[in-house]
């Protein structure tokens, strides 16, 4: 009964919404967590993974060895290799493209592979303003890789404890 | 001070307009017209900045409660200046946008519909004292005034659902007619409230009665009142929690489905000057409108200025209420219809006839300090 009384007169002094209203007014002079984007931005592990790109060797040579592992584990089907064997007798790619339009990002092609060949990259800002521009063609990838390979290595660093 | 800068205009440039222009038989009219017309201006010009400027508000004061930061990019210039140009970009996208008719619409009460719910919220303003003396038309009946035109904004949103000719257009028109209809007398009767404590319909000497200090403002005798009165205000303006003419998650938008563009930005500006609009009345009916709350304090007030009634002071309180719209909007989760109805019906209706009996009582027993 008394519980009934207690619960009217709350009821009628509003006292839940009061409560209420403190709350989101405490939470109006919290700290904002917003990023702001272009001028800030999000910690990112060494683990992400953005566009891919091929990694060479210290002595210029492409390190992948066509061994077709990532067309193989690719979920997407998004990857085509085409082989040949070189004049020095080793193997290497004639084509090899990742069709970004499928790629859905998994991380699969870059763990299969033998020889840190195919990796992905902390590039994430990047777009296509043509039919055509995210079919990452062979060249693509090696210039990617030409151009990141510092944050790749340090990466692949630092996650290496882990591996 | 309100009517000191409009004397002032009066006597430099609206007499050597019409002194210029006008011939001499006609100038005495002449200049009461266009003195109206510049007040009616001096009304529109702030409260249409105010209206775009709440909405900037709004995004601002939600987002610094759920910890984000809200607009901060669109400024001026190149500055950013907090976003304060968000408004303004709003504006101009909404005026470029084709106004779209549904094919199976009623043309005319499609168009007309948000003219009518945009009309009432800004001629209620006609009757508003700013100050003591600035008021555009100091009519004695400015409560049932008040009282018509709320209630006619209903006719747009009710027009604008039937016109649209879609199912959900039509079910947000009958919720919102059905909830500010009956939360309309709800408000009545805290009116009335007000009335009989006032002994006026007139909002300037509802205002005096309530001068002396801030014990003597309305907000004490008729506490339940008060509130009664702003929230049934809330749910007049469908704002949220009261929201369900809109209802976005089951009605999609409620009567403005069908609406874009400029006509559906108008329904947006009513909705904010209805907010506005009843900010403004609940800072007059029971915080004593533009009287300060320094006056009649032993020693703060006799500081000149602050302790003298002031627009800035009726600014601040409405200011207070459209802050408490926002905050409310942030807190609670929409209401069901079925609880409206019943807070309406079976909550402030007895409230409000109960406190008609005991206002009475005490007017009739002259109950210092309010009363005597």
């Amino acid at each position: 009964m008394t519980d009934k009384i207690r619960q009217y007169f709350q009821s009628l002094l509003l006292w839940e919404l009061v409560k209420g209203l403190q709350l989101t007014g405490k939470y109006l002079f919290r700290r904002k967590i917003t990023v702001q984007y272009p001028e800030e931005k999000a910690p990112m592990s060494p683990r992400f993974r953005g566009l891919h790109a091929l990694r060479r060797y210290p002595n210029g040579e492409e390190r992948c060895i066509a061994c077709k592992l990532c067309e193989a584990v690719c979920p997407a089907v998004a990857i085509t290799i085409d082989s040949e064997q070189r004049e020095d007798g080793t193997r290497r790619t004639t084509r090899y493209d990742i069709d970004l339009t499928k790629c859905i990002f998994c991380g699969f092609c870059e763990e299969s592979c033998p020889v840190d060949s195919i990796v992905e990259t902390h590039v994430f800002e990047y777009h296509g303003e043509q039919r055509g521009d995210l079919l990452m063609t062979k060249q693509k990838l090696l210039a990617n890789g030409d151009k990141h390979e510092k944050e790749i290595a340090e990466a692949r660093a630092k996650d290496s404890l882990y591996r | 001070m309100l009517s000191e800068i409009y004397q002032w205009i009066q006597g430099t440039v609206l007499s050597s307009i019409v002194g210029f222009l006008v011939p001499e038989i006609f100038q005495d009219e002449a200049l009461l017209l266009l003195g109206i017309v510049v007040k009616i201006v001096a009304i529109l010009v702030p409260l249409l900045l105010s209206v775009a400027y709440i909405t900037y508000a709004e995004r601002k004061i939600i987002g610094y409660i759920q910890c984000r930061i809200g607009p901060n990019r669109v400024g001026f210039f190149g500055y950013k200046l907090l976003g304060l140009g968000q408004p303004i970009a709003d504006a101009v996208k909404l005026i470029f946008k084709e106004i779209i008719i549904p094919s199976g619409a009623n043309k005319f009460l499609f168009i007309i519909a948000p003219v009518l719910s945009f009309a009432p919220s800004i001629a209620a303003w006609a009757v508003i004292p700013f100050d003591d003396v600035s008021v555009l038309a100091d009519i004695n009946a400015g409560l049932l005034y008040i009282l018509a035109l709320t209630s006619l904004a209903v006719y747009g949103v009710i027009i604008a659902g039937w016109a649209s000719n879609s199912k959900y257009a039509f079910l947000g028109a009958i919720r919102s007619a059905a909830q500010i209809v009956s939360y309309e007398i709800a408000m009545g009767f805290a009116l009335v409230c007000v009335l009989i404590a006032a002994g006026s319909l007139n909002l300037g000497d509802i205002i005096e009665a309530q001068s002396g200090s801030f014990l003597h403002w309305y907000w004490i005798p008729l506490l339940p009142i008060f509130i009664v009165y702003f929230i049934s205000g809330v749910a007049e303006t469908n704002r949220a929690p009261f929201d369900v003419a809109e209802g976005e998650s089951e009605i999609v938008a409620g009567f403005h489905v069908e609406y874009g563009g400029m006509v559906f930005s108008i329904f947006f500006m009513a909705e904010y000057a209805n907010m506005i609009m009843i900010s403004v009345l609940t800072s007059i009916f029971f915080l004593g409108g533009w009287l300060s709350p320094l006056q009649g304090i032993p020693v703060l007030g006799s500081i000149p200025i602050l302790s003298e009634p002031n627009i800035i002071w009726l600014l601040l309180k409405t200011s207070f209420f459209l802050f408490c719209f926002l905050w409310f909007r942030a807190t609670f989760p929409r209401y069901r219809y079925d609880q409206i109805m019943r807070l309406g019906w079976k909550v402030f209706l007895p409230i409000t006839i109960v406190w008609i009996v005991i206002i009475s009582v005490m007017v009739v027993a002259k109950i210092p300090p309010w009363f005597n």
